[in-house]
Order: structure tokens, then sequence, then C-alpha cells
């Protein structure tokens, strides 16, 4: 994907402007009320102007009326930009997708645009998949970069949990038949150019809210300048349009409303620059709302493979007799389990074998026996699981001995292994899960957070427990299946939290659909994908984390520059009412408490700062407020002291800056 | 200032600290329904009413049905005060052979009690017989006292219950709030005050001859019985025009202190006792925490202002605080104590005329009242109020800790939004609006007594305490017109109403939500911080609307002072 490194390259910044103008289209505009009514403000303005009657200089009124007008421009610029940056990402992803054609199985070639669901194409070696779809025959090596940015080739064979294929994707290497799951226009890329583009951008719950206060503020603030002539009147004056108008665009909110949808449209940018489709940015809210994540112990929690840690004989063997034996039996097993076998006993305990013995026959590990092995002259040797060993060997001595050592690693948190020579049972090998590096500070993190996280795992209770407290989780759902996944998720949400998990598997897909957020991974089924909210493309579950955190960022940046927006009036009040009331009542120029050149230049200088503070904060509106993960109450304490007292503080400067220029310059 | 000045105003603000939990807990138990030891004794009468009026006070009843019903009730009550004025002349207990009220002025003064505002447009003890003041009006400090409290209940019930589709019942909460906690808290009381001197009586008039000889005319009727609950009820309707500036509603420094206790000891108590309905009180805590400080720093202002005086008599040597129009038993310091509880409550009783303070002694009355009367505020009026700005702090700001705005476990979502921003709304719309329309018609600008800023001062007053339910007068304007009382009846069943139903549907709307429990994550809604920005948010959203008007009124009427100009 292209990433644009610069939010202001010129590359963005100029489609934007002219699509900053095409939003002033009012049926456009409405959509976005406070902008709206700064717009129709500006006409009115624009309109007396032309009329005449104002008893306000010429020079004024103009300055007065393109600041207005530019504060609509910046908002709808604002949004064009956030827009433009999606397009472009958007753009790469169509080019994929343009030319795509599809062979059918009696070999007729047709535009992928045609295929519907149901029907069945064969993909071939160098072919692009024309459709998303499901793997019916065959295995094939695909290459996903096109939308993952990973150049380096997946399997995708039929059956099982990796079956699923998108369009636009490249098989490099064999072929497969492909039964294509979506209607045309509605695939995988389809709708990732959409959400992009944000052409099918919908407002969330949280922004229709958001957008309602900003509707009710307007309001207020409506009845608080609209009711001034009235009073001015009493006071046997009165306030020209113009200045009336200027006090009520400074004090409704543009600032946010302005940036509203640009964060909203950032949010979902980041979350694709992430490499993660969201289908909603619904579900990117509930991600910052998530309360208990739930964590697929393999692959999150622990490195995928485990690593022998400990020989344990049973009594009468040697621990060397264990580890030559364990280490013959695991010379042929290509596992990684196998192989910390072997460099364990070589490490630890001096075996120095090193190739199979001449005449060696291997025992493969199959789902039924369940044990694996090797039969050469010096004897046979079996390792696996308990019960699969002593099933082997039934006749064998201390085989209670050896089921209590076995439960005892268990509860350690480790997993068994039985070793057995020549129908001798020797002891046992444990294995044990590696916890990742960093995990116990994250989870810790997290709870600091109000985050919980329970950890899923087909383990024992014994071993789950083990690990959970090693890695720190809040809990765990051990020898979990499919059903008890979605059993814990509904328990979770009827006591009010937001559950978020990943999955994969056609069988993850009820508890996929059932979380608030559910990550389905690209490698997964179909199925999955349809049921998740998200999609990660690099299918690395530990990203659940930062879903959350980006969630949480999207929402902090609307609530910061709400804040700010909002603090903002103080000044703004300050530098109006005493401009507009000193005619009337002398004495009220000690309200000038910014001490501003003229009331014409306050209250110029008030509306330049209005628009001008639009684009200074749309880099902050796209790239979100820093993030940092911690309790609520240092980061509420954090954000008020930056964006409240900040949004006070602001704009006095700002304006008397602003001012300083404006007389300076002679402006007004 | 003097040190027993201040000393008056810390002693008050603690003393009300402390009132809160006892006058909790007993709100709390009326809240659950649950016996008290009062049950034993009226525990027949609540059921008999019940039978009476066949209520099934067990009946859960939804917003809808809550808000119907109250509002039915309001309704009939109203029609019941506007005939019985009507109909002065022919009803018993009138042996000065009072006339009828008019038309408008019976109107205004039924909508007026109705609305717990007791706006007097009238004299009481010239213009009502002791039967419309006993039946007529005592019945609305009662009855609208109990209605503020039954719909504070109801928005407790909305944040506390779960998933939940009713609010409880009102004849239910209504019944037992004026039997088991106004009544006997008003005998007690009206006891008090015959010890310490108010009237009680059925006679109208007392003849006395003075030490001159002249024969004087003293009017005298049932003061205590209905002192006592126009303070506890945050009513404030006076027996007399003076109000408590009158000896006889007002006696003693003591009868004076209890007096502002008992206008915000129930308020108070409604903080603690919504922490409790919402598991944890210290959210009631920190709610009376910003109430308070926002008091403290009125009362600072105001005393400030008055004991400070007026620099223009200054000039003319006469020395020390404004005591224009104050009593001298009272001086400044309870005179401006007084002002500023009357409004920060909805009370509007009042014992020095608020027209003649200072300024900006005047314009924090003004002020509390426009800000909702939400620093502890009239009986269930003030925490509904101020929970209403709570929802709208918790949602500009909630989503700076990230999460979906949330507050005691209710998410704050766009209809909760919609309708809080609705009902604040309601407030600027009414008193600016109105007050504009009287600053142009000539039937308005026919009121005020003063000219420039201090007289528009007075009509923004009164749509203020009109609105804001307050009652209490800036004097100085001439409010018995048919303008003044339509337009104030207006004003005082808007504030009203169109606030109370925007409010029963939030509570309607938050029952239905699931709770969502508290983490580490969560919104903080108890500490400094969350007190610190409570009372920016009130003084942002609820104070800027009205900074324009309030520079053309008082501002400009304390500058003109200091420059020397007197209106």
């Amino acid at each position: 994907m292209t990433t644009p490194s610069s939010i202001f390259s010129a590359k963005l910044v100029v489609p934007a402007i002219g699509d900053a103008f095409r939003k002033l289209d009012p049926r456009e505009l409405v959509k976005n009320p406070v902008l709206f009514t700064t717009a129709v403000v500006a006409s009115l303005l624009t309109v007396l102007l032309v009329i005449g009657g104002e008893p306000l200089p010429l020079g004024f009124q103009m300055q007065l009326i393109v600041w207005l007008w530019l504060t609509v421009l910046f908002g709808t610029f604002a949004e064009a930009l956030a827009e433009g940056r999606g397009r472009a990402q958007a753009a790469s992803l169509r080019a994929a997708k343009s030319e795509l054609t599809a062979r059918l199985p009696d070999g007729r070639m047709v535009p992928a645009s045609r295929l519907k669901r149901g029907d069945i194409v064969v993909v071939e070696t160098g072919d692009l998949i024309p459709a998303d779809g499901e793997v019916i025959e065959g295995v094939a090596s695909v290459n996903e970069a096109a939308i993952t940015g990973e150049s380096a080739p997946v399997i995708r064979e039929a059956g099982g949990d990796r079956s699923a294929v998108t369009a636009g994707t490249r098989v490099i290497s064999d072929s497969i038949r492909v039964r294509v799951t979506q209607e045309p226009g509605q695939g995988f890329l389809d709708r990732m150019i959409a959400l992009v583009e944000g052409a099918e951008r919908q407002k969330t719950p949280n922004e229709i809210a958001l957008t309602i206060l900003l509707v009710g503020l307007t309001i207020i603030f409506l009845i608080a300048v609209g009711t001034i002539p009235a009073f001015a009147h009493y006071a046997g004056g009165m306030i020209p349009v113009a200045i009336l108008a200027a006090l009520l665009i400074t004090l409704i909110p543009t600032t946010i409303a302005a940036l509203l949808s640009a964060i909203g449209i950032a949010g979902m940018d980041r979350l694709v620059r992430f490499n993660v489709l969201a289908k909603s940015g619904r579900a990117v809210e509930a991600a910052g709302d998530v309360d208990v994540l739930l964590l697929d112990k393999t692959g999150t929690i622990t490195v995928g493979d485990r690593q022998a840690s400990e020989f344990r004989p049973v009594p009468g063997v040697s621990v060397n007799a264990l580890a030559e034996a364990a280490l013959l039996a695991s010379l042929a097993d290509e596992t990684p389990e196998g192989r910390s076998i072997v460099v364990l006993a070589r490490d630890k305990f001096g075996v120095t074998r090193v190739a199979l013995p001449e005449g060696a026959e291997v025992i493969p590990f199959t789902a039924q026996t369940r044990l694996s092995g090797l039969k050469s002259p010096l004897g046979i040797v079996q390792k696996g699981a308990v019960d699969a060993v002593l099933r082997a060997n039934p006749a064998a001595p201390v085989a209670s001995e050896l089921r209590r050592m076995a439960e005892e690693i268990a509860r350690s948190g480790q997993t068994p292994l039985a070793v057995a020579q020549d129908g001798r049972l020797l002891g046992v090998v444990a294995l044990k899960d590696v916890i990742k590096a960093g995990v116990r500070e994250r989870f810790a993190q997290l709870r600091r957070m109000g985050i919980r996280t329970v950890m899923i795992t087909g383990d024992n209770p014994l071993t789950a427990a083990s690990i959970a407290a090693e890695a720190g989780v809040d809990d765990f759902l051990a020898e979990a299946t499919p059903e008890d996944k979605l059993a814990l998720i509904r328990k979770e949400q009827q006591g009010g939290r937001l559950v978020a998990m990943c999955g994969d598997g056609t069988n993850d897909a009820p508890a996929l659909a059932q979380a608030d957020v559910g990550v389905a991974m690209n490698t997964g089924t179909q199925a999955a994908r349809e049921a998740g909210n998200m999609v990660d493309l690099d299918s690395d579950p530990t990203k659940l984390i930062e879903i959350v955190g980006l969630g949480k960022q999207l929402l902090m940046t609307r609530g910061a520059l709400t804040t700010f927006s909002v603090a903002n009036d103080v000044a703004k009040y300050f530098a109006i009412i005493p401009a507009m009331f000193v005619a009337l009542y002398p004495g009220l120029g000690v309200l000038n408490v910014m001490r501003l050149s003229s009331p014409e230049s306050a209250i110029l200088s008030a509306i330049i700062f209005n628009a001008l503070i639009i684009p200074a904060l749309v880099p902050l509106a796209l790239k979100g407020v820093t993030y940092r993960p911690m309790a609520a109450g240092p980061l509420l304490a954090r954000n008020l002291a930056v964006y409240g007292l900040g949004g006070l503080v602001a704009p006095f400067v700002g304006i008397k800056l602003i001012d300083l220029a404006v007389a300076g310059l002679h402006f007004a | 200032m003097t040190v027993q000045g201040w000393t008056l105003i810390l002693l008050y603000t603690a003393l009300v600290v402390v009132l809160a939990k006892p006058m909790g807990m007993w709100l709390f138990a009326l809240y659950e329904g649950r016996e008290t030891p009062l049950h034993r004794v009226l525990g027949p009468v609540e059921r008999g009413f019940y039978r009476l009026a066949g209520i099934d006070p067990n009946a859960e009843q939804g917003w809808r049905r809550y808000a119907l019903h109250m509002l039915l009730f309001q309704l009939v009550v109203l029609l019941f005060t506007y005939a019985v004025l009507r109909l002065q002349a022919v009803l018993p207990l009138n042996p000065r052979g009072l006339a009828a009220i008019g038309a408008d002025g019976a109107m205004n003064t039924a909508i007026s009690f109705t609305t717990n505002t007791n706006w007097q447009w009238y004299s009481g003890e010239v213009a009502l017989s002791n039967f419309s003041q006993m039946v007529g009006l005592v019945i609305h400090n009662f009855l609208s006292a109990a209605t503020g409290i039954a719909i504070a209940f109801a928005l407790f019930r909305g944040f506390a219950r779960r998933e939940a589709g009713t609010l409880g019942n009102f004849w239910a909460d209504c019944t037992r709030v004026t039997l088991y906690l106004l009544l006997p808290l008003c005998v007690i009381y009206a006891l008090f005050l015959v010890a310490s001197g108010v009237p009680q009586t059925l006679a109208s008039t007392i003849d006395a001859t003075t030490l001159e000889g002249v024969k004087q005319t003293i009017a005298v009727g049932p003061v205590a019985s209905q002192e006592a609950i126009k303070m506890l009820g945050t009513n404030g309707g006076g027996f007399f025009n003076a109000n408590s500036a009158h000896p006889f509603e007002n006696p003693t420094a003591l009868v004076n202190f209890v007096q502002m206790l008992s206008i915000f000891a129930l308020g108070a108590g409604l903080t603690w006792c919504f922490g409790k309905a919402v598991g944890n009180t210290r959210q009631g805590w920190a709610i009376l925490a910003a109430m308070m400080v926002l008091f403290l720093a009125g009362a600072g202002v105001t005393y400030w202002q008055e004991a400070s005086g007026n620099p223009v008599l200054h000039h003319f040597g006469v020395a020390g605080g404004n005591m224009e129009g104050k009593e001298v038993r009272f001086g400044v310091a309870a005179s401006a104590l007084f002002s500023v509880v009357t409004t920060a409550a909805s009370c509007g009783a009042v014992n020095a005329m608020h027209d003649s303070f200072t300024a900006l002694g005047g314009m924090i009355p003004l002020l509390n009242i426009q800000l909702g009367e939400v620093v502890v505020g009239g009986v269930g009026a003030g925490i509904y109020g101020f929970l209403l700005f709570a929802m709208l702090a918790v949602f500009v700001a909630g989503l700076m800790v990230g999460r979906t705005p949330e507050y005691v476990g209710k998410k704050i979502e766009a209809r909760d939004v919609k309708l809080a921003v609705l009902a604040i709304a309601v407030l600027p719309l009414c008193i600016l609006g109105l007050t504009a329309l009287s600053a142009v018609l000539p039937d308005g600008l026919a009121g005020p007594l003063n000219k420039g800023p201090h007289g528009f001062s007075e009509i923004l007053y009164a749509f203020s305490s009109g609105t804001g339910n307050n009652g209490s007068a800036f004097a100085g304007l001439t409010a018995g017109t048919p303008f003044y009382n339509g337009l104030l009846s207006v004003a005082m069943w808007i504030g009203r109403f169109f606030m109370i139903v925007p409010v029963l549907a939030i509570a309607g709307n938050l029952a239905a939500k699931k709770y969502t429990p508290e983490t580490a994550g969560s919104f903080p809604t108890t500490g400094p911080l969350w007190v610190g920005l409570l009372i920016a948010v009130i003084l942002i959203v609820g104070g800027l609307t009205f900074l324009p008007s309030l520079a053309l009124g008082p501002i400009a009427d304390h500058l003109a002072m200091v420059s020397g100009q007197l209106f």
C-alpha cells in the first residue's frame, strides 16, 4: 500500500483544496449543522454587504466575510484531506482489482465481475484469484501482498481452517478450485476500498451523540446572540448584524464540528495502516470500550511451541538413561518439541549422538497412537502422551509412579511426555510453555487501564492455571471448546462488559459474531472472516491489544478537541462582548482584559483565531492525540490539563497576538 | 467584611454538609419505600389514601405513565387553586371580606404555586384571605415539593435500575414524601416558629393602639404553618409581602439561621440519597462538594460587595456596607447569605430586597438562578438539574479517557444527550427570549421602576426567577399587570415542566440500559478533578450564555456606580 508520509504533502493537499470547495454544496454541508450554520451566516453577511446598510467600514465587513467563508472552507478541507489519504490507499487496491479474469472449469475465460456466488473457478500458477471464495480442491501457495503488504506466500488448502482466498491475490504454485462466496461488488476488496475511501462512511453512535451536543450548543448560543439586539435596544443602541454574526460564529463549536469527521476517517485510516480492517466505525469505537480481552494462549501469550525443560526418571532409572532414550526417540522428530528434547539432552546431559543409528526405522506419530519413536538395533524407544505410552506398554511396572509424576508436572503448568524403551517405562519429559517476553508487563498495563485479560486454552485446568499465573492474566478458560468461548462471552456481556476476541477457525465464528470486537485472522476461514467485525491482515493475535489502543485514541481525540473547542469560548466572549457593548456603556471597556487595540480589531482577531485554529489542529485530528496506556484518573488529569486548561488559555494568547498583527498592519 | 460575617457563612456551610447525611438517609428510606418508625403511626393514613383514590402503590410505572400521572395531578391542583382564588369572596375564613382575584392574577398565582415558584405579584396580607392562603396555596407548598422529590427519585431509579422498564409509582412517591417527611418535619418546625414568636391564628387582624394613640390594624394569620413548608420545600411564597424580612415571619436571628438551613436541608440530603441509590455515596458527596464550592464563591462575592457598600454614598459620608433594603436586625452578612441561599436553591424567600443590593451583590442571586438553580437547588429540582449538567460534563470530557462516556454505570448516548440539551436549553430560551420581548414592547418597558441597566436587571431578574421557579423578586418591577402576569406564567410553566418531562424521559431511557461495571478505565466521577470539571461545565455552558445580558445589566450598573452614576 502506498503510505503518504506527510499529512501535508502536495499530492494530497492540492486535490483536497478542490474537494473543499465541492463540499460547499448545501446538500453536502447540511450534514454538518455547525458548519452549515456558519455558511448560512456568511451568505447572509455577503448579501448584506451587497445591498449595503450596515453601519460598518466596508473593509472591515469584507475581511469579516472572508474569514467566515474561510472557517467553512477549513472545515470542508479537513474532511477532504482525511478522505484523500484514504483514497490514495484505495487507488492501489483498485489497481489490483481492475483487470481480474476468471477461468471456469470448462476452460472458458470470463471477466471476474460476472462471477456469482456459488460459481466454481480454477486458478493456476501465476493467476490472480478472481473473487473471494473458498478452496474446494487442492493446495496452493498464495501471495497476498496486494492486501496485506506481506510478500511471503501463505498456504491455502481445501478443508480445514485455511481455505479462504481473497480476490486480487496471486497463486504462485500449484492449482486450486475455488467456490465463489461473494456476489460481485461485495467482495472483501470492494468493501476494503469503500472503507478506506470513506465512501460508505456512516456516523458512528458516538459521533451522532456528539453532533447532537454540538447542535444543542449552537441553538443555545443562537438564543444568547439572537436576544442581544433587543437588549441593546433597551440600552438605547443598535448592534450591527455583522458583529452579532461574528459573536455567534466564534461561540458555536466550529472547531470540533469542522474536525469531527476528519477524526473519524483518520481513526479508521490508522487501523488500516496497522493492517487491520474494521467493517464499521462502530467496531473501532467498541474497541475503545472493551472491558475484557479473550486471548488465545498459543501465539499470544506463549510462543507457539513448547520446549523440553526437564527429564524425570522413574526410580531405578538414571537421568542419563532417560535422556539418551528420549533423544533417540526424538532424533527423527522434526517438530519444535522434538528438537527441543534433542537440544536439552545434548546440552544438559552430554548425550552425544547426532545421527540415526544404522538400520533405524521411524515410528511416525499418528492421531490414533499419539506416540512416536524409533525402532533400531538399539531397541524400540517410544515417546508420547502418558496415556498412550501406558496403553502401548500395558505390562510395564511403575505405571502408577509414572502417572503420579506426570500429574505433578501437569500441575506445574507443563506438559508431560512419557518415554518407554523395550516395554520398560523410563520416565517423563516435561515440556514447558514459553511465555512471550514482555506479556506480563502488558497485562499489568491493561489491568491498570481497567481491562481484564482472559486466557483461552485447550490445556487442562492445572496447566492452564499455572501458565495463567506465570503470564499474569486475570483469568483463564481451560479445555475451551468453541461453545465454552461463546458462553463466556455471553456471561461477560450479561454483566455489562464489552468483550474483544480473535479467532480464525470456522468453529470460532459464533463467538466472533457474539463478541463486541471480533478480530478474524486473515488466514482463517471465510466463515470466521464474515463473522468478525474486524479482519487482521497480518493474522497476528497479539494485535488485539493495539486495536483497543487505537479505539481509545480515536475517542480521546474526539473528546480532547471537543473540550478544547468549548473551553475556547471564554476568551472569545472576553474579546467580543466589550467590543460589542462599549458604545452602549463605555464602562464595559474594563472587560477588555486582553487590552485589544480597538473594537473592530478585537472582533476581527477573534474570528481569525476561530478560523485559523481549524487548520492548526488538522494534524492533531489526523494523527490522533498521544495515547498512553494508563488508568482513567491520571489520563483525565493529563488531558484536562492539556486540552481543558490549554483550551482556556490558548485563545487569550492567540487572539492577543492576532490583534497585534491586525493593528500593526492597519487592517482594523 | 467582618470575622463574624465569615464565621456565619462558614458555620452555615458546615452545618449544611453535616445535615446532608441524616436527611439523605431519611430520603433514601422513602426512595426505597422502606418502613420507617413513622409508618406505625401514619401507615394506616397512607393506605387509607391509596384505598380512597383506588391506587396500587406497588404498580410500577414507565416514564410516560409516570409523567402523565404527574402532569394530570398538577393540572387538577392548579385548577383547584385557580377556583379558590376566583371564588375567594364567597369562600369561608374571609372576615375582611376580600374580593376575588382577577383572572390573569389568579392564573399567575395558581401556576406560580403549582410550579414551586411562588412568585407573588400581590401582597399576601392585603389580597388573600386565610382560606386562600391555607387551602389554595399551602397545599402546593407541600405537593410541589413532593413532586420535585418524586421526579428526583424517578431519575435516581433511572441511574440505579438495570434493564428495567419502570421508574416507580408517582402517587406512592408523592404520598410518602409528603406524609413521612414534609408533614412531620413541618409540625415540629412550625412549633419551633410559634415558640419563637411567629403568629399562628385563624384571626386575620389585630387592632392595636400605638404609644402616640394611633389605632393600627396589624395583619396576622396562620403564619407559622405556612412558614415551615415555605422554607423546607424551597417554595418561598411568604404570608406577608415583606416575606422573611417581616418580623412575624422571621422574628429572631436564630429563626433566620434555621430558615436558611431548612432551605438547603432537603436539597443537600438528596445528593447523599443519590449517592446511596447508585451504590456509592462518594458520588453524592462529589456533587455536594461542587455545589458548596459554587455556593461559597457566590456568597463570598455578594458579602464582599455588600460589605464594601456604595462608593457614591461613601462620597457623601455614609460609611460602611450597603444597608439599603436590609433589615437592621440581620445586617449585611446575614442578608447577603440569605439572598445567595434562597437563589441557589429555588426558594425565593427573601429577608432583604435584592433590588437594593449593589450591582454585583445582586448579580450573584441572578446568576445563581440562571445557572439553573443547581447549587443545592430546589427540592428535587436542584439535583435533577445538576445531574443534567453532570451528564453533559461526562459527555464533553468523558471521551478523553478513551471510552464511551459513562456516568454511575450508565452509558450516556445520543438520546440522553438530546434530552439533556433540550432540558438545559429551555432556560436560556425562556429567560433571554422573554426578557428580550419585554425589553422592546411598550407593556414590558412600563414595568421597571428604575432607568438604565438597573431597570434592565429588574426585567431580567423577573424572567430568570420565573423560569427558574425561584419566585424571589428584584422588586422594583411592577409585575402585577396582565402583560407580566401572562408572560411570567408562561415562563414558570415552561421552566418547570419542559424540564421535568425530558428529565423523566432520560430516566426512562437510563433505566432500560445495561449497567456498565466501573473499572480502572472508567471515567472517575468522585474525585476533586471531577468536582472541578463539573464547576467548569456549569459555569461555561450554564453561565456564559447569560454573559451578554449580565454585561448590559448588573455589570454595566456596577461600572457606572464605580464611576459615580446611579440608576
